[in-house]
């Protein structure tokens, strides 16, 4: 009985399914890239960088570390506090720090000076483990602040200029047993790995995409990755060694994709596959 | 303590729309660890939702839902203002109830 009607069941679905493709093929064939426009489209209501974006704030506003004190008084770039529109001008100089900062290496200076953590052992930290996993969750929510703005890296001091110029050299360095550069992926238009499209970031990429999607939510492994979390899995793709977080050629990286993605609307935190 | 949820109820007409995302691991116990391990199982297995306490949702999960799982679901004939309960509870016996208003 049971089978019998599953059976009828199957049949149904199968009729359902064949009527589907015939329709489909009088119009425009659908491309896979489509195919994975749509489930992200899906997928976009239920974001669970969300998650990661409540408890970014929390981690913002909570006084926290051995000094007790919440990260309120953080410049990002706009001034102490200012939160909203500091995603999209980042990596950019800090007076105060004498570096070009990324804004995972801007918060671990902010988690060490306001609050008395180690900045150093964060960095050494493995991903999503102890303070490391409250970088990501702050990177998130300090992004969706500035969700919908336009990339907008400053080019003015002659550090960010340099970081820059360094950015692209470590792009089209090629190296590591397979003699790899990010640009052997990321150098062209229509590239991809599997299924995924793969930016061109030697130019801008358009709104939503390369440096102005990440961080993100990964579907595939339930993670938030910052930028440097993508970063440290393109090192590993290309079989070089890990650099270290928040290290002067991560930093650099971001300044050249983020400078080339100039005028392109954020939309990170999003999501992949 | 468990995370929040996100919850967001919006009316249109007679219907509407919840959507939720909930915080957990949702451990599938088929998983090992780097030590070769099992991970024990750790999921949601009872999902219920309220509207202005009157129940109008509950559904049995299992170890087959994703991490940070998202559900949505239609209530016929809540207004603006109403609140909308969802709690969940997992095989460990924890749980978590948040609550949204409809908008």
């Amino acid at each position: 009985m049971r089978s019998t009607r599953m059976m009828a069941a199957i049949a149904a679905a199968t009729a359902a399914f064949t009527a589907v493709p015939l329709l489909a093929q009088t119009q425009q064939p659908k491309s896979a890239a489509d195919g994975i426009a749509e489930y992200r489209k899906m997928l976009e209501d239920g974001n669970p960088a969300e998650l990661f974006e409540a408890k970014g704030e929390d981690l913002w506003k909570t006084p926290r570390g051995p000094k007790n004190v919440s990260l309120e008084a953080c410049d990002l770039g706009l001034g102490p506090g200012v939160v909203k529109g500091a995603w999209v001008q980042l990596p950019r100089w800090f007076p105060d720090t004498r570096k070009v900062q990324d804004l995972e290496s801007r918060l671990l200076s902010c988690m060490q000076t306001l609050q008395g953590f180690d900045a150093a052992e964060i960095a050494a930290t493995p991903f999503d483990k102890g303070e490391q996993a409250s970088v990501t969750a702050l990177a998130a929510w300090i992004s969706s602040m500035s969700r919908g703005m336009k990339m907008a890296l400053p080019q003015k001091h002659p550090e960010e200029k340099r970081a820059y110029e360094l950015g692209k050299r470590a792009f089209f360095y090629r190296g590591g047993p397979m003699d790899f550069a990010c640009a052997s992926c990321h150098g062209e238009d229509g590239k991809r790995i599997r299924l995924q499209d793969l930016p061109n970031l030697t130019k801008n990429p358009g709104d939503g995409v390369g440096f102005a999607a990440w961080p993100a939510y990964r579907v595939s492994s339930g993670e938030l990755w910052s930028m440097q979390r993508r970063l440290n899995d393109c090192f590993r793709q290309q079989r070089f060694p890990y650099p270290g977080f928040a290290s002067d050629v991560t930093v650099a990286l971001g300044v050249y994709m983020g400078v080339n993605a100039k005028g392109a609307e954020s939309i990170a935190p999003a999501i992949k596959r | 303590m468990p995370d929040p949820m996100r919850i967001r109820a919006q009316a249109a007409g007679d219907k509407t729309t919840v959507r939720v995302l909930m915080s957990h691991e949702m451990e599938t116990g088929l998983r090992k660890d780097a030590a070769g391990k099992t991970i024990p199982a750790w999921f949601i297995q009872e999902v219920t939702a309220q509207l202005n306490g009157k129940p109008v949702l509950s559904a049995e999960w299992g170890p087959s839902v994703s991490k940070n799982p998202f559900l949505q679901f239609i209530v016929k004939g809540a207004k603006a203002g109403d609140k909308i309960a969802v709690t969940w509870r997992d095989n460990r016996g924890e749980t978590r109830t948040d609550e949204a208003t409809v908008s």
